[in-house]
Formats: C-alpha cells, sequence, structure tokens
C-alpha cells in the first residue's frame, strides 16, 4: 500500500514540477538571474507550495499516526552545523551551474536526454560519495 | 529568457505542497527528492523510495499523453559542466540533508530553523553563481 500511495504522491509532485515548469532549467535560472531579466515565477511555485504545505503539515501534526504507517518520520536535526551550511552552499554552487536540482533532474529522465542521464548519474555518484566519505569518519 | 508565469507556477507549486502533504499524512515520511533518492541507492527501505521516484518520471510521461509533452531541457554544452554540478547537487544535497523540496519546501512548512538556514544559503550562492556566468563571465 505504502509503494502505491508513494507512487501516487510522486506522480502529483512530478506532475507539479511539469506544470510550473520547474523542470525547465532556462526558468530556473531565470529566477536566480535577479541581475538579468528576472522571472519570479520560483517564489510563486515556493509560496504556493509552502502554503498548502504548512496548513497540510499541521493537520498531519494532529493525527496519532499516519494513514498507512505506525509512525511519522518528522526530522529530528536541529542544530545549524558547518556541514549544513557547507553543503548547502556545495549545493548551490552546483544548482547555479545548470538549473538542475534533484527533482526536476530525475522527472526529466523521462525525455531521455543524454545531458540529464549525465547529471543524474553524476549527482548520485556525489551522493554516494558523500555518504560513503562520512561512514568512513 | 523566460516568462513570469504566476498561474501555471501558483498550480503546479500547490500539487507540490499537496504531494508533501500526503507523503506525510498517508505514509509518515518527508518529501526530500535527496533523501528519497540517496535511501533508494543504498537498500534503505527501497520500495517506497522507487515508486516516489517512477511517480516523478511518469508525470512527463503522461502530461505527453495528454497532450503536452515534455521537451528535453535546455543544457550546456559542456559535459564536465554538467557532470561537475551533479556531483555538486548530489554531495552537497547529502552534506546539507536536503534540498529544494526537503528543505525548502518541507523544512520551511514546518517552521524549521535549520531549513530557513539551509535554504537561504543554497539560494544565495545559486543567485551569486548565476550573477558571475552571467554577467560577470558573460557565459
Amino acid at each position: 500500500m505504502q509503494a502505491l500511495v508513494s507512487l501516487a504522491c510522486g506522480l502529483i509532485f512530478g506532475a507539479g514540477l511539469v506544470i510550473s515548469d520547474m523542470v525547465n532549467p532556462g526558468k530556473v535560472l531565470g529566477f536566480l538571474d535577479i541581475f538579468g531579466t528576472w522571472d519570479p515565477s520560483l517564489a510563486v511555485v515556493m509560496a504556493a507550495a509552502l502554503l498548502v504545505s504548512y496548513v497540510g503539515f499541521r493537520i498531519a501534526r494532529q493525527r496519532a499516526h499516519p494513514l498507512f504507517a505506525p509512525k511519522s518520520l518528522w526530522p529530528a536535526k536541529t542544530d545549524i552545523d558547518r556541514r549544513l551550511v557547507i553543503g548547502s552552499a556545495l549545493f548551490g554552487l552546483g544548482w547555479g551551474l545548470v538549473g538542475l536540482c534533484p527533482g526536476p533532474a530525475l522527472t526529466n529522465l523521462a525525455t531521455l536526454a543524454p545531458g540529464v542521464l549525465a547529471f543524474v548519474v553524476a549527482m548520485a555518484v556525489g551522493m554516494i560519495g558523500h555518504d560513503l566519505w562520512q561512514r568512513g569518519r | 529568457m523566460t516568462e513570469f508565469t504566476p498561474v501555471s507556477a501558483a498550480i503546479g507549486g500547490a500539487l507540490i505542497g499537496l504531494a508533501a502533504t500526503l507523503l506525510m499524512l498517508l505514509t509518515g515520511r518527508i518529501a526530500g527528492i535527496s533523501g528519497i533518492l540517496a535511501g533508494s541507492l543504498r537498500s534503505d527501505d527501497r520500495s517506497w523510495r522507487i515508486a516516489f521516484i517512477t511517480g516523478l518520471i511518469l508525470a512527463p510521461l503522461v502530461a505527453g499523453l495528454a497532450g503536452y509533452p515534455l521537451p528535453p531541457p535546455q543544457l550546456p554544452a559542456s559535459w564536465s559542466l554538467i557532470v561537475g554540478s551533479g556531483l555538486l547537487v548530489g554531495f552537497g544535497t547529502r552534506m546539507a540533508g536536503g534540498c529544494t523540496s526537503g528543505h525548502g519546501v518541507c523544512g520551511l512548512a514546518r517552521l524549521s530553523p535549520r531549513s530557513l538556514v539551509a535554504t537561504a544559503v543554497f539560494m544565495a550562492t545559486a543567485v551569486a553563481v548565476v550573477a558571475v556566468s552571467r554577467h560577470v563571465i558573460g557565459g
């Protein structure tokens, strides 16, 4: 059941990315290009997403547990450390170079574009690399 | 140069918020794509993650069936730029513990100070990178 629900959620999420054109790197870079011809669309996307999830999460908080799972896995970390800041900076650096972040990159796999495949493989390697490095520390 | 499209942006954003809400309400999980992908690469509770990612990839295909095919994205000509960017996004999102969906949507929706800092940092960095690449280097 969880897999079916997750599939549906992924579909809805992907539909949101496609309809808002967040799968289009040009659109994302247009938002980040505040010194150029600025396209505020991404801000509207985030505002709408935040509005809905803020209300949705408050509703979820009030339930004893999720409908199809024994408990909710709310993130537990609260400390703002160097890893958070440096990691975010590295992510922002990568994101600003091409205009792809994990969600849109995966969604774009549907286009079978070789560049997308290369990006996703590199992203996976980066993720595995980080996690292996962390485990070794 | 892209045009401001507030209506489709709002609709799309609302759907993203809905997806995040449903995933939490129904399965108790955060719709943070970097975390979902990273977990699927290990053996961490794989099936729901692969299902979610499958949904993401199916979305444009469904859109195509409905008459709105997704064109291949415009990417830079340089393969090293694409690969370098991918590596940074992969490594950085893991180090930060989240990305635009995990921190930017879910984290901010929870009013998480950690996510506020993360989002501010990756937004500011990305803006700086675009400013340099488009207006200083003129790439």
